[in-house]
């Protein structure tokens, strides 16, 4: 990974080539994370990959996370590879939660690195965040006609309640 | 990327994408459904493949047939329950699934490993990556009318899993690696058991490419079938042995060196043409390489313990409890609660027999992860089948799937 | 049927027995149609249905059906350590038609549920289903959104062989519990368990004329 220093001009960079489109870095127990605006998402990773000495041409990663409850709500990581220096950078795009029936928005990233093409399906799935411009943005895992984004903190676990001896008079018709 | 896949949903509803075909040409489109119980799929894949008489036109797979939501259940899980369920994810490279979400969980603790820890922890992937790659030979085969590699190839791993059972007590899912080290030191005589089995099986492999590299028809279904260059291949997130058929030497074991890997003297195979047979022979080549890493960690095994003494992560020693006050707290706490890990985010990789999983690994402070993520290689290799099988024959498209070695529970998590 | 086993004990046991037996065949005090019916019943049907409850038990054909983990398990029944060839089980056939005997060796996804069910509905009767292992059973440690809580919510299953995955050895004897179960009965009562008649297929089995 790129040292805090090289973490630092890397953000220098962007910030000069695309106002506004990194909005923080953090550099924990090694890992260089640089966090970005997700509307510039593609002019950042395009500048990743196209720049010469930055040249991260191999997309590891993308998967999805919900930050609930603290309030810029899902994150979108990115684990970026250089394999001739082997370094690995760690960009992480925030989304804000529309409410209800809206779904958050990004741009997707899979004419740049196809790799991204199941991984961002799969972080629609889970997580319900539209990626504009996937070739073919459906359910991946999860059929068709499901409801709801399971991977969400706030959906539900599921399954069923298990029956011990202390419990089992509260679930009906547990006898049978 | 993006034409094809559009294309494809045409397909499927039964619109042709052919351009401006003839109508006898468009008669011909066949569009078949291949699985997701069939016998040649490894699992439950399912792929809807149009054909033009024996000519694959598209294939698209479809995937979740196995979505068992095992990253939802690891949200309700203290780390160290999180570590059988996470096993059972890729479910032939089980050391691997424990090994990447201990390491991701050590990286957020910053906790040391031992070295003998580690040193075990080299052994037994070693091993189990000499299983996985056994069940993919002998399956493959199978497909491809080599029936008897498949009893050869199970006699082996049957050896493996006894080991496995010894050293842990189970054949499958193991849940011997710990965060902080692994569970258990090896049991008396394991180590001459598994020195013995690694140099019978170098012998064995031979055995296998005797069988298998003179025939005639496994030569014809193999070479030259299902070439992706390399730098498509990398667009694709393709890794493991499958890229390095193709010649990229690219090998987290060599690249970014972890748990001792380093201290190992072992060359990685690449192929030379990138097709069916390469990636065979890369796999066969790997298994001799991985025996002579398990036979110099044996050798230069280091004495301690093999696990972290620090008492908030790990269990202590059994007979501590009857003397010790402090270990009996610390005992309760973790049998109850767990160990808590700070705050953070943490993807660790790490080189699986089918390449690059990595574990996202993210902690809110509590006892439970908040959220755990396997970068399964199965998965992200999927996406490069199209690539392999459109204009080859569908007979071709089993080799590709084959020598693809997909996983599904992987795949499906 | 019921099947009923007698010691053989010295060498005049047997010819009371033989003597017992041709009591039965000659019909004490019976003739003309009474007898006839009377013998196909009792001797006859009870032989035939023996014998073919013994051949069916004995030349179990599984379904190529694999799900998750417990598949490669299964795979191991046949090779040469384990042999499920001496319980006359090991021919897997990978179409569901040839099938009597799906292994559900996996978890059961709510998207592979309708699959599943297709392939046992696609298979012929008598069929027998074994649930390996704790996933298919009961969803063992994923009690969450994706599974189906047990597979026998939407299937009837004879035998559960619990592990996570289960041993060989621990599948095999529970072959080996299926075939003692189709010796005694090959329906095994589950329209009876599952309130499940009317779905019996036409002319075949003892259970057709039921309903």
């Amino acid at each position: 990974m790129p040292d805090a220093t090289g973490l630092e001009l890397i953000a220098h960079d962007l910030r000069e080539q695309v106002p506004g489109s990194v909005t923080g870095t953090q550099h924990h127990r090694g890992t260089a994370t640089l966090v970005i605006d997700p509307e510039a998402v593609m002019q950042v990773l395009t500048w990743l990959r196209r720049t010469p000495n930055q040249d991260y041409h191999f997309l590891a990663s993308v998967h999805g996370c919900d930050y609930l409850p603290h309030a810029p709500r899902f994150g979108v990581h990115y684990e970026l590879l250089n394999m001739e220096r082997v370094e690995r950078l760690h960009v992480k795009a925030l989304l804000e939660d529309p409410g209800e029936p809206e779904l958050p928005e990004m741009d997707s990233v899979a004419a740049l690195f196809p790799t991204a093409n199941f991984q961002e399906r799969e972080i629609y799935d889970m997580f319900g965040v539209v990626f504009r411009g996937h070739p073919d943005l459906r359910r991946i895992l999860m059929p068709d006609e499901y409801e709801g984004f399971p991977q969400r903190r706030d959906f539900p676990m599921g399954g069923e309640p298990v029956l011990f001896t202390h419990n089992e008079h509260q679930t009906p018709r547990w006898y049978e | 990327m993006s034409e094809p896949a559009g294309s494809v949903r045409q397909l499927a509803t039964g619109v042709t994408a052919e351009p401006a075909g003839d109508a006898q040409t468009e008669a011909e489109l066949m569009t078949i459904n291949f699985g997701p119980h069939h016998p040649a799929t490894h699992g439950v894949l399912r792929l809807l493949v149009t054909l033009r008489a024996e000519e694959v036109l598209e294939a698209i797979p479809y995937i979740g047939y196995v979505h068992t939501g095992i990253e939802k259940s690891c949200e309700d899980k203290s780390y160290w329950k999180v570590i059988p369920l996470v096993e059972r994810m890729d479910y032939l490279a089980y050391y691997f699934n424990a090994m990447a979400f201990c390491m991701s969980v050590e990286r957020l603790l910053d906790e040391p490993v031992p070295e003998r820890a580690q040193y075990l922890r080299v052994i037994h992937c070693e091993l189990n990556r000499i299983h996985s790659h056994l069940v993919w030979l002998g399956t493959s085969a199978l497909d491809l009318g080599a029936i008897s590699i498949f009893w050869y190839c199970f006699r082996e791993r049957d050896k493996i899993l006894d080991l496995f059972e010894y050293s842990s007590g189970q054949r499958m899912h193991t849940r011997y690696i710990q965060v902080g080290g692994v569970a258990d030191d090896i049991p008396a005589g394991w180590a001459e058991k598994a020195l013995r089995f690694t140099e019978d099986m170098e012998e064995r492999v031979g055995q296998y490419e005797a069988i298998l590299d003179r025939n005639e028809i496994f030569l014809q279904r193999t070479r030259d079938v299902g070439i992706v260059p390399q730098q498509r291949l990398l667009d694709l997130g393709v890794t493991g042995p499958l890229l390095r058929a193709a010649g990229n030497p690219w090998d987290l074991r060599k690249a970014t060196p972890y748990s001792s890997y380093d201290k190992f003297d072992f060359k990685i195979p690449v192929g030379t043409v990138g097709d069916c047979y390469d990636r065979y022979r890369v796999r066969l080549a790997e298994i001799r390489e991985s025996c002579s890493i398990v036979r110099q960690a044996i050798e230069g095994l280091p004495e301690g313990p093999h696990i972290t003494t620090n008492r908030k992560v790990a269990l202590p020693p059994r007979h501590e409890l009857a003397t010790s006050m402090e270990a009996l707290i610390h005992h309760f706490k973790l049998v109850t609660e767990g160990f808590r890990v700070p705050p953070g985010e943490a993807y660790v990789p790490i080189e699986s027999p089918r390449g690059e999983m990595g574990c996202f690994v993210l902690s809110d402070g509590s006892a439970k992860p908040a959220r755990v993520h396997m970068r399964d290689p199965s998965f992200v290799n999927l996406q490069a089948l199209r690539e392999m099988v459109v204009g080859g024959y569908i007979a071709d498209m089993i080799t590709n799937l084959a020598m693809l070695d997909p996983i599904l529970g992987g795949i499906d998590r | 049927m019921e099947i009923r086993r007698e010691k053989v004990g010295a060498p005049t046991d047997v010819r009371a027995r033989q003597h017992r037996a041709s009591e039965m065949l000659r019909g004490i005090d019976m003739s003309g149609a009474d007898l006839d019916k009377y013998v196909e019943e009792r001797v006859l049907t009870t032989t035939l249905e023996k014998a073919l409850n013994w051949a069916r038990s004995n030349a179990l054909f599984p379904a190529t059906f694999g799900l998750a983990c417990c598949a490669i398990e299964m795979m191991s029944i046949v090779t040469a350590r384990y042999d499920s060839a001496r319980f006359g089980a090991e021919v897997f056939r990978a179409s569901p038609r040839q099938a009597d005997l799906l292994i559900l060796s996996g978890r059961v996804s709510i998207k592979m549920a309708p699959v599943v069910r297709r392939i046992y509905d696609q298979m012929l009767e008598p069929k027998w289903v074994i649930a390996m292992g704790a996933c298919s059973s009961s969803a063992g440690v994923f009690n969450n959104y994706a599974l189906v809580q047990g597979a026998d919510k939407f299937m009837p299953v004879d035998i559960h062989v619990p592990g996570c995955p289960p041993r060989p050895e621990a599948l095999l004897h529970g072959i080996i519990k299926l075939q003692a179960k189709i010796k005694g009965d090959p329906t095994l009562g589950w329209r009876e368990r599952y309130g499940a008649h009317g779905t019996e297929e036409l002319g075949d089995g003892p259970e057709s004329n039921g309903s």
